[in-house]
């Protein structure tokens, strides 16, 4: 029974993680009616920055989330508004031309970073980067478990700032209805660009977050844009509530998968919850809680 | 065996009734118009007949056949044709493409479908446009577009939603002529519109209709004094 | 036919090109071509002309490839038996992936294609006693020539080439490009979208495949990170139909072309250049750039995306007039 509850502890401290990044996508997702397949790859990046000013500057990665996230939102917003905004003005015959836009960008950034730093595997070893603690008998990884509190904490903060204030307001009123919104005055050019940096910077804070505990090389974000995007389609296209669950459901699902079936099982969990998904629920978690 | 009825047509969205126990019958070789204010439930009750909404209870039946179980591209084979309230012309293709691709629904090879499309755009009028790409036209050739393509399909029974909407006084006369040589040529025709005298003028019989209800069917002259029609459209002050 | 007087005169340099350019080189880098114009071509029936993107197409070569191979691994049947398999297997793959993503709208069917071509490369990794996982498949080439394989693989890219002209100037060309266009009003059209999508599908899956196995055949080996890759295959095939021009007929092969161009501009380190300089400077700093610039056709690839999409929306095949006008400097008629 220990290592069903080690397992099930394991999966939420990831899953919580997974949770920022699909938060990030699923912003993207409701406001610009996209997925975005560079997140992943956004979130490398913020790793490498948590790199460079550990191993440079020995800026503790918790501390180094005020630089990161800034950082991010700034390559966000720089993303949108020169290659994505763009897009919507030109007539093409070619369907979903901003999503293969963020795929271009998505190489771009990894083979940018590979160049910088080679294909070689990093790794920000903190004083608590193996370090663990016991409930009872089931151990929990420090720096998961600061991270798990941290992302917890920025997940609600999100909300409370989608919910609360009028900026928050005008993106869920953009994401609803662009034309509408338009006409009540908002700027939703503005606005899909905040969004676009605002879903940076939180790939940017789970990058950070994850940096002590994970390896990290240029191609660590191809998978994680893969598990990004199964969250968003399991929460339900566009919904933040959604891609919570979402992201719980798959790191959990994960964790039980390597743990019972083996570590090869893995990546395809995800894979076979989200064919699981199109064919019997099509609306994602959404359709279930109606948020 | 009649022609085109619907018994009791029922739809729900959510917990509203859009369409509320609609019933009428279509004669062939008539104009029968479909009225009501807006909101009223017309152009869902076309969605109901073309298939593109499942009803919730009631019966659509062609020519002793029911069809409102069929997808909609069978519903158009069987001959029912429709044109959109809100123009769908297929933009980066030009005018004789649209109308070619909608021939295909009665003949296979390229040549058959061409000579069918030719011969259903000389008789919409709208040879001048024909080389042009869809989606450059002013609204009015769109609508002509919009009633050429469904022609091209060969239907007995014709759905036309708001096709005189936003044009001027002269594209008017000439959609209104348009539509009595397709009745003319023995297309049936369920017509829905808004400006009234265009309707009172051409219908045989029309069917008026308010929050999803049957509130009038006759004549036009019948139906422009009847109590609830009038009601519907100006208010209770001026029954 | 004035219209095919160009493609048969690409044709007829083909055929003879090999006779004149003996090195294997170059004709490696012509069969490498002529297979990524199938790819592309089979892509852009799907994308371009039906408006139904995949992100995955390595799915579907990976498939082809695969079931070739592990005919002749396991059954020792010709490889070339296995062309036609790994055609029909692809197809099979793709039959009821379709069946279940074409009932959704929007984007679902292209992040499904991405999906499928993840599962498909782990189940090739697990599936061990089948596939041998990650070692790979290694079978005895036909032929020690490049020849046999030019040849054969050029009949392929006609054949192609021709079944797409046939496709599009049919009943069947007509409803993809009217599903691509409005899927309302080609359903009040009388056109049975599903299935029509389908057919697109099936088709464009099928010479994938076929594609897929001529790889097997020609290269002698496979493994799942090659013959499923995300970026080599599946990003490459779309920049092979954006590049060119999506919904054209031989948008795909001017894509092909600067896809291989790229590849090798890369591979070649800029044709040497670099190696030169370094050679010629004795500088450190060229050598690390050339060793760099080798493995980095990805960023290449990436870079094109961004600008093709940005500038040439339409292709280069598409976009003609717009380059000719921006480029040349010369005036639309009238």
């Amino acid at each position: 029974m220990d290592v069903f509850w080690q397992t099930l502890v394991a999966g939420i401290l990831k899953g919580g993680l997974y949770a920022l990044i699909g938060i990030g996508m699923t912003l993207i997702m409701g406001v610009m009616g996209i997925i975005n397949l560079a997140q992943g790859q956004l979130m490398m990046v913020s790793m490498y920055i948590t790199y460079v000013l550990f191993s440079a500057l020995r800026i503790d990665p918790y501390l180094s989330l005020a630089i990161a996230m800034p950082a991010l939102f700034l390559l966000g917003v720089l993303i949108q508004k020169y290659f994505l905004n763009p897009l919507l003005k030109v007539d093409t015959i070619l369907p979903h031309n901003q999503v293969l836009m963020t795929v271009g960008i998505g190489m771009v950034l990894t083979e940018v970073i590979r160049f910088i730093f080679k294909s070689d595997y990093r790794s920000v070893s903190t004083t608590y980067s193996n370090k663990t603690f016991f409930l009872g008998h089931i151990s929990f990884s420090v720096a998961l478990t600061v991270a798990f509190g941290i992302a917890v904490m920025f997940t609600l903060g999100m909300f409370l700032f989608l919910m609360k204030t009028d900026l928050g307001r005008s993106i869920r009123a953009t994401a609803q209805d662009k034309e509408a919104a338009t006409l009540m005055g908002v700027n939703t050019g503005r606005i899909t660009v905040i969004t676009f940096g605002l879903g940076s910077a939180l790939a940017a804070c789970a990058g950070t977050l994850l940096a002590p505990v994970f390896y990290i090389f240029p191609d660590i974000g191809g998978p994680f844009t893969s598990k990004a995007f199964v969250i968003t389609i399991l929460g339900g296209l566009g919904s933040t509530v959604g891609a919570i669950f979402g992201g719980l459901t798959l790191g959990i699902a994960e964790s039980v998968g390597s743990t019972y079936l083996g570590m090869d099982y893995e990546n395809i969990i995800g894979m076979i919850i989200f064919v699981g998904v199109l064919v019997f629920l099509p609306s994602g978690f959404k359709r279930l809680t109606k948020v | 065996m009649s022609f085109f009825r619907t018994e009791n047509l029922v739809k729900y969205f959510g917990g509203l009734a859009a369409v509320n126990n609609v019933s009428f019958e279509v004669r062939e070789g008539e104009i029968f118009g479909l009225i009501g204010p807006n909101g009223s439930g017309k152009t869902t009750t076309f969605n109901l007949i073309s298939g593109f909404h499942r009803l919730n209870s009631g019966r659509v039946v062609f020519k002793g056949q029911e069809i409102h179980r069929l997808p909609t591209y069978q519903i158009c084979r069987l001959g029912i044709g429709r044109t959109f309230q809100v123009v769908k012309p297929l933009g980066r293709m030009s005018v004789l493409d649209n109308v070619i691709a909608a021939a295909f629904a009665r003949v296979n090879t390229l040549r058959e479908a061409r000579d069918l499309a030719l011969e259903t755009i000389d008789f919409c009028g709208i040879v001048p446009v024909q080389n042009l790409l869809a989606k450059s036209l002013p609204i009015a050739w769109r609508k002509r577009l919009e009633i050429t393509r469904a022609m091209a399909t060969r239907p007995a029974l014709l759905l036309l939603d708001e096709t005189s909407a936003g044009l001027n006084p002269t594209e008017l006369l000439q959609a209104i002529d348009l539509i009595k040589k397709i009745r003319d040529n023995g297309t049936t025709i369920i017509i829905i519109e808004h400006i009234m005298h265009v309707i009172m003028s051409i219908s045989d019989r029309i069917h008026a209709i308010n929050f999803g209800q049957t509130i009038g069917e006759g004549t036009p002259q019948e139906v422009a004094q009847n109590k609830a029609v009038i009601e519907a459209y100006l208010g209770t002050d001026y029954a | 036919m004035k219209k095919n007087l160009y493609p048969l005169i690409f044709l007829l340099a083909l055929i003879v090109l090999p006779l004149l350019l003996r090195q294997e080189y170059y004709q490696h880098l012509i069969i490498l071509f002529m297979m990524w114009v199938i790819i592309g071509s089979a892509w852009n029936l799907l994308a371009g002309y039906t408006g139904r993107v995949s992100f995955g197409h390595a799915a579907f070569f990976g498939s082809g490839a695969y079931a070739a191979g592990l005919l002749t691994y396991h059954y020792a049947i010709s490889p070339w038996w296995g062309m036609v398999t790994g055609g029909l297997l692809a197809t099979a793959v793709a039959f009821p992936f379709g069946w279940i993503t074409f009932r959704l709208r929007g984007a679902y069917f292209a992040l499904a294609t991405l999906a499928l071509n993840e599962v498909l490369k782990d189940a090739a990794k697990i599936a061990e006693p089948l596939t041998n996982g990650m070692v790979g498949i290694l079978i005895m080439p036909t032929f020690s020539s490049k020849l046999p394989y030019y040849y054969i693989i050029l009949f392929m890219m006609v054949l192609t080439i021709l079944c797409m002209r046939l496709t599009v100037h049919s009943k069947l060309g007509y409803y993809f490009i009217s599903i691509r266009e409005d899927q309302e009003a080609a359903e009040s059209m009388g056109i049975n979208t599903t299935r029509y999508k389908m057919i697109s599908l099936c088709i464009g899956t099928f010479w994938t495949g076929l594609a897929g196995a001529f790889y097997m055949n020609y290269m002698g080996f496979i493994d799942p990170s090659v013959v499923f890759s995300l970026q080599d295959l599946s990003i490459a095939a779309v920049l092979v139909g954006i590049v060119g021009g999506v919904g054209t007929i031989y948008g795909p092969a001017v894509g092909a072309f600067i896809m291989i161009a790229v590849q090798e501009f890369f591979r070649s380190g800029f044709f040497g250049l670099f190696k030169y300089f370094a050679d010629k400077t004795g500088s450190s700093a060229f050598t690390t750039v050339s060793e760099f610039v080798k493995t980095a056709h990805t960023l290449g690839f990436g870079l094109l995306v961004i600008f093709v999409i940005l500038l040439l929306p339409n292709g280069i095949v598409g976009d003609w007039p717009k380059i000719k006008r921006k480029v040349f400097r010369i005036k639309p008629e009238n």
